[in-house]
């Protein structure tokens, strides 16, 4: 139940933003102990995009049939059914913003988009709030990615989970990360053919990790598991080489318009391509990616601290019972660094017993509880700094773009832009690069493109830094209500932090179009 | 040995309502009910339904879960939905999107 001040703003002990493994760990276990929890989630099923499934319309019998580890998601789902954990599915949230509480403790009030064409604004107010946004994935250009039917790895993996669709018959499974192998094994699982699985990287890279991997054999099961899949489906996977050319045709429309082939190079140990290497292989679909990248946009909004991960990602600084570096925030999963739907089931259910704690105090018979869990932890998040290591995109990837290619997809700025702005015009930094090319200035906002543009800029490594988490309409925008302290008898006017004592406390112009934001989030966009 | 069963749709043992028809540039396809446009034109074969603004380049899903904004095709007459999130309803007419869909407003 909410301990709501208003109808129109309900607010809870917990908000949850992220309804995945770590997501739902962390709401069902805070629940559980006696929390009032509001879990959101911008898709319209729980799962997150690791247990990504059919929309009920589909009615499939078996969604586990497309899956690894769905055990462990039915009983995290059950958990969820049994309680009180207010749902909200087909929430995006755009921002959040930190406002003082009627008892002196500080509120979180998040901004959310709802309904199917995401126009309808929601507030939502929390006393803690548990970031448990995942990742996103890495992409690196290369000649031809643009053309239609090369996708990415997690985007088959997801339009096959959720849509049960491929994007044909035969498709090419490249890039690097360990991602690659559980996608290649869906697909054959649903019926596709991989003529190939390219890695970038080569798995024996592992073997210099030993006593991290003693640590880890779960890991070591998984990775197993996935390729004896593969091996029963005779796909062999290709290390230290590259797709370094896509061949199809873009003329013409509908189906006409496909990938037919892709050329696979060769790579040196910093992924540079050895030229004499190439080899044609036949296929009619492309699916790629390099890894994954923890996904921060609404953690830097809040002004959480990041570190540099050994891939050249940056990750949430977390401490022992997940928090972040601001108080009242905690965060658990990928965020932290990429690591899987095991450790992220952990962390949130780590999250869930300090938030608990701090809300609470320490609840009965939890401390040997939060003693495994730690320990796990410790295990697994060793496993992801040697996996982010293995996988570090090399520093000669570079070296297979061709200055037509493609780099930002939405404002069709090449290679070749991008050099020029660096090389001739003396940019050295994302935004200046974007300033004078319009790489990351699109739809997506860089989503797809910043960390490659950084990586050609040669800037050091940081967070991406997105004021709107989401695309937020200025229709969507005019129908947030205004921003005025709720009416609260017990409480003076002037008591209202954002405005001030001597500001008056209705109809501020400035107030109402948004929340208060440091200037330092100003124009930073990749 | 039990005979793998070949489709996505037959793996998961999927038992959807009734088929219903959208259109593509007036071709019919045929939908199932719970999947996005995207999915339905993955389905018939045709993976572009955008040709992009500055070069006129064809495109389709990438990312698949409404990152990339790749997917955009105009729906019913509305321009830049997102395909891949977009549920597909019965007799949706979905037209290939030249540049940003808003030549009506240049005239």
């Amino acid at each position: 139940m909410p301990t709501s001040p208003t109808e129109a703003e309900p607010e809870y002990d917990l908000a949850v933003i992220g309804a995945g493994p770590a997501g739902l760990a962390g709401a069902v276990t805070a629940e559980e102990l006696g929390l009032s929890v509001c879990l959101l989630d911008s898709s319209p099923q729980p799962g997150g995009q690791f247990y990504r499934h059919p929309a009920p319309a589909l009615r499939a019998a078996r969604p586990e049939a497309l899956h690894h580890d769905w055990p462990a998601f039915a009983a995290l789902r059950d958990r969820l059914a049994a309680g009180t954990v207010r749902v909200r599915a087909a929430h995006h949230v755009w921002t959040v913003e930190r406002l003082a509480g009627p008892d002196g403790e500080g509120r979180w009030r998040l901004h959310a988009l709802a309904g199917a064409d995401g126009g309808r604004p929601v507030r939502i107010r929390a006393r803690a709030l548990l970031l448990a946004t995942g990742a996103a994935e890495r992409q690196l250009p290369f000649p031809g990615w643009t053309l239609p039917g090369v996708v990415s790895a997690g985007g088959a993996q997801a339009m096959l989970k959720s849509g049960l669709v491929l994007p044909g018959r035969r498709v090419v499974v490249a890039g690097s990360g360990p991602l690659l192998l559980a996608v290649a094994a869906t697909l054959v699982e649903a019926g596709a053919h991989v003529p190939l699985l390219v890695e970038a990287s080569g798995y024996l890279d592992y073997a210099r990790h030993p006593g991290v991997l003693a640590a880890a054999p779960g890991k070591l099961l998984e990775g197993a598991a996935h390729a004896a899949a593969l091996l029963a489906h005779r796909v062999r996977p290709l290390t230290r080489h590259a797709i370094t050319r896509v061949h199809g045709t873009s003329e013409g429309s509908g189906a006409e318009v496909r990938v037919n082939a892709v050329t696979v190079s060769a790579l040196d140990r910093d992924w540079r391509p050895l030229p004499g290497s190439e080899r044609r292989v036949a296929c009619d679909a492309v699916a790629v990616g390099h890894g994954l990248v923890p996904h921060l946009d609404l953690a830097t909004g809040l002004g959480c601290a990041v570190r540099t991960t050994p891939d050249g990602a940056s990750a949430l600084v977390l401490d022992a019972g997940q928090q972040t570096s601001v108080p009242g925030v905690w965060s658990a999963g990928e965020t932290g660094g990429v690591g899987g739907a095991r450790l992220a089931r952990i962390e949130g259910e780590l999250a869930a017993l300090a938030i608990v704690s701090r809300l609470r105090g320490r609840p009965r018979a939890t401390a040997a509880r939060a003693r495994r869990l730690a320990r796990a932890r410790r295990r697994l998040r060793a496993f992801a700094e040697a996996m982010a290591a293995v996988h570090a995109p090399g520093p000669g990837w570079s070296h297979w773009l061709e200055d037509t290619t493609e780099v930002c997809r939405c404002e069709e700025v090449t290679a070749g832009c991008v050099r020029a702005a660096v090389d001739g015009l003396g940019a050295r930094d994302t935004r200046s690069v974007k300033l004078l090319t319009r790489a990351g200035m699109g739809w997506c906002q860089g989503r797809v493109c910043g960390g490659a543009v950084a990586r050609l800029t040669g800037s050091p490594p940081g967070p991406d830094r997105r004021p709107l988490a989401t695309p937020v309409t200025l229709a969507a925008l005019a129908a947030t209500p205004p921003d005025r302290p709720a009416p609260d008898p017990t409480a003076e006017p002037a008591s209202d932090a954002r405005t001030g004592p001597t500001a008056p406390t209705t109809d501020q112009p400035s107030a109402d179009t948004g929340p208060t934001r440091s200037d330092t989030h100003r124009g930073d966009l990749p | 040995m039990r005979r793998r069963r070949r489709t996505p749709v037959e793996r998961v043992l999927a038992r959807p309502g009734p088929p219903f028809e959208i259109t593509f540039d007036g071709r019919p396809l045929t939908a199932l009910p719970g999947q996005s446009i995207a999915a339905v034109l993955w389905n018939a074969g045709v993976l572009a339904w955008r040709t992009t603004r500055v070069a006129g380049r064809p495109r389709g899903a990438f990312c698949g879960i409404g990152q990339c904004f790749d997917c955009l095709a105009t729906v019913n007459g509305r321009p830049n939905q997102r395909a891949c999130l977009l549920p597909a309803a019965p007799g949706d007419a979905v037209t290939t999107q030249k540049g940003d869909g808003r030549a009506d407003l240049a005239d």
